[in-house]
């Protein structure tokens, strides 16, 4: 593949701005730049605003950081809440919380996981997939599907609901609740609140399984389009149990290349930096992390639904993980890494926490009242990762001795996957634009592609006062006549 | 012939006890006027300007006007509300007053009269201060930018602390929240956690350490009931003899939050 990040002397190219790119969480553009035979030069996911929360929490008291990082997201909220509120366990001094207390955040962390994936992949994604990429564009919308498919669209909404009831039971708020705090939770689960919620979630199981064998099926309607659509072998990253199997609360660092083969596995998170590094380009607000010891060039990486559902050995459910089975199978022993892929991944993790929320609906321990650690020494720095929908999501703090935040460190999951995001437009725009008359659903298909990441843009860019940025003055021929160039660390040359 | 001790508040009879104010004789009759600078441990303050109502066609501070037979006052009055209203959006905009990161909320009277007045946007521009934190304090942490000047620690410090730890300093716009420490700093001086000064912020100005969000969404004072509902329970449970509830006890207390009602 040429390399479409930069194209070498952009003056006298066409651009074309997809501008905002919709259904998708944030702002961001994609700009094209085609020469007179449509041929394309240069693809950028750009993303256009910046959020600042790594430099304004700076100087907050700890305990409110857990319940001020959720406002990154209106999505998922809860990811933040609680990987912040597991990074202020450890500054705090606290030891290992008790069962009822990781039990309720792994329940409002499963809930999270079915409100996201279902508001992604019915109200964002499956307009594209059920209406087609260049069908009527009026119509291709949450309404559009509501009317063509209107028991699919209403289980995509039952099912976010119920995702929603449980977060709502476990943090106090549907949406920026306040129920893990550090140490612990702040709120037992009622045998009513568990009776609720245990006599809903059979039929969410029902339906996520109807809706993983709903993606099963499209693919299989044309598998040479949905298998190999921007295909492109990646790294993988996410979070492992101690046993191999997915686990979306807590686990080891795992990465492997394209072909699974182990780049690192179950490493302590809490070493993040040891093992990534975030670079920074002059033309994006989003960093860009990689592997560190494959460099920039080879280090970049996936994670999401799809790098999970594939580095883990197995998944802890039984019907998702037979489903795991069947979607692995379309690689013949080999990963997949067609990007509609995650859609499929995103519906099996779907079906395995609304596994996992029946599961703890069960365990009597739920409703256990002993929420809160003990506490020993305080430590003052400490890092928290979960498996957010959208990825593996990094927060690092250090706290000084008055309890007042002083270094706030952000690698939300979006971000993770900015590199393999631009890899896949580019793919998109070389598969189907280069070279033809464009069309708005031809551009839709670069949406599609984007889509598929389930990008949560407004995560992601916080790379304040640290965006490198070069001006240049060319004349007319595109020589250049000077220039004058902001390196990331704020140093002019 | 003895003279009736009643006065009319919005056309209902409240009657008064010897040297009460409009609003001590309203808030006991379960009457509420809204306020924020007022505490029924201290003596009147009228700042706020809050609880503005109309007496016999003047307006005046409900505070700081001694109720007199025969007063006829309006209070919940589309009028005065309006200008209630103005009041909060202005003390809104002066201070930092971001209720979603404020481990107040919820039991904040700022915030609960925002609601009650029904407040729906800061309508002024934001003035977006640099005040800062103390957290030099081990138990106490004092974050400038939710005061609202009700001086309520600064008379709770000298009049009942006797440690006179706090005072107000500039004038207008530049007035700010001072600590009588020779660097300052909260953690400089003798304030501890046992003070009264300690428990009557109205805001989350002066909160304990390491609390944040330890009660949950649902528990909060003003979760249920607003602050006008408070008011009137309260006297009602008080009338009734009734045991209260954990809540009800803080605001019979005058602490935290509402510091509007006292043990009768």
């Amino acid at each position: 593949m040429p390399n479409l990040e930069t194209a070498p002397s952009p003056q006298k190219l066409r651009r074309i701005a997809i501008d905002p790119v919709t259904r998708v969480e944030g702002h961001g553009k994609v700009t094209i730049l085609l020469d007179e035979e449509n041929k394309v030069h240069q693809v950028r996911l750009h993303i256009v605003e910046v959020r600042g929360f790594e430099k304004f929490i700076e100087g907050r008291p700890y305990w409110e950081v857990p319940v001020i990082v959720q406002r990154l997201c209106g999505i998922c909220p809860v990811s933040h809440h609680v990987a912040a509120a597991k990074a202020m366990d450890i500054i705090a001094g606290y030891g290992t919380l008790p069962p009822a207390a990781e039990k309720l955040r792994r329940l409002m962390h499963y809930g999270q996981m079915v409100q996201s994936h279902a508001l992604h992949f019915f109200h964002l994604a499956s307009p594209d997939l059920l209406l087609g990429f260049d069908s009527d564009l009026t119509r291709r919308n949450i309404m559009g599907v509501l009317a063509d498919f209107p028991e699919i669209a209403k289980q995509g909404v039952f099912m976010r609901k119920f995702g929603q009831e449980v977060i709502h039971h476990t943090a106090g708020k549907r949406i920026h609740g306040t129920g893990a705090i550090p140490g612990g939770m702040n709120k037992a689960l009622t045998q009513e609140e568990r009776d609720l919620l245990r006599n809903g979630v059979d039929q969410i199981v029902e339906w996520a399984i109807g809706s993983v064998r709903m993606i099963e099926k499209l693919h299989l309607t044309n598998p040479r389009f949905y298998n190999h659509f921007a295909e492109f072998g990646t790294n993988m990253m996410g979070l492992v149990r101690s046993d191999g199997a997915m686990d979306l609360y807590h686990g080891g660092l795992r990465a492997t290349d394209a072909g699974k083969k182990i780049i690192f596995d179950h490493a302590d998170y809490s070493q993040y930096d040891r093992m990534l590094q975030e670079g920074v380009k002059p033309w994006s607000y989003m960093k860009f992390p990689y592997i560190k010891s494959l460099g920039p060039e080879h280090g970049w990486y996936k994670v999401g639904p799809l790098a999970r559902v594939q580095i883990c050995d197995f998944i802890p459910s039984p019907e998702a993980e037979s489903e795991r089975k069947k979607m692995m199978a379309m690689g013949e022993g080999r990963p997949v890494h067609g990007t509609l892929f995650y859609h499929w991944a995103r519906l099996i993790e779907l079906l395995h926490a609304a596994e996992v929320i029946r599961d703890l609906l069960d365990d009597p321990e739920i409703l256990g009242k002993d929420l809160m650690a003990d506490k020993g020494p305080w430590r003052g720095e400490g890092v928290g990762v979960i498996e957010a929908p959208r990825g593996t999501l990094f927060h690092h703090y250090r706290v000084d001795k008055d309890d007042l935040v002083t270094f706030c460190n952000l690698i939300v999951s979006t971000t993770n996957n900015n590199q393999a995001m631009n890899e896949a437009i580019r793919a998109v725009a070389l598969q189907y634009l280069d070279g033809c008359e464009i069309t708005e659903g031809l551009l839709n298909h670069i949406e599609v592609a984007i889509r598929a990441y389930d990008p949560c843009l407004s995560c992601a860019t916080h790379a304040l006062g640290q965006m490198p940025l070069e001006v240049s003055l060319q004349d007319a021929a595109g020589a250049m006549v000077s220039r004058l160039c902001r390196n990331s660390d704020g140093a002019i040359v | 012939m003895t003279i009736e001790r009643y006065i009319t508040i919005d056309g209902e009879i409240v009657h008064f006890g010897a040297g009460q104010t409009i609003l001590q004789a309203a808030l006991a009759a379960g009457v509420f006027i809204p306020h924020l600078c007022f505490h029924p441990d201290f003596g009147p303050h009228a700042s706020c300007k809050l609880c503005t109502v109309t007496v016999d066609g003047r307006n005046g501070s409900a505070c700081a006007t001694p109720a007199m037979p025969g007063q006829e006052v309006h209070s919940d009055t589309p009028e005065l509300n309006a200008r209630r209203r103005v009041l909060l959006q202005m003390l809104f905009v002066e201070g930092n007053h971001f209720c979603p990161g404020c481990a107040k909320s919820g039991n904040c009277k700022l915030q609960a009269l925002g609601y009650e007045l029904e407040m729906f946007n800061a309508h002024y521009a934001h003035f977006y201060p640099n005040r800062g934190l103390d957290a030099s304090h081990p138990d106490i942490l004092l974050d400038r930018n939710r005061c609202i000047m009700c001086e309520l620690c600064v008379r709770a410090s000298r009049d009942v602390d006797g440690k006179s730890v706090f005072a107000l300093a500039g004038r207008g716009r530049a007035s700010h929240l001072v600590i009588n420490s020779p660097s300052g700093k909260l953690g400089e001086t003798e304030f501890a956690l046992s003070d009264k000064a300690a428990h009557v912020c109205p805001v989350g100005a002066i909160m304990p350490k390491r609390v944040g969000y330890s009660v949950p969404i649902g528990e909060r004072q003003f979760d249920h009931d607003s602050l006008r509902q408070k008011v009137k329970k309260h006297t009602e449970w008080r009338s009734s003899g009734e045991e209260r509830d954990g809540a009800t006890k803080e605001l019979v207390n005058g602490s935290v939050a509402v510091n509007s009602v006292k043990e009768g």
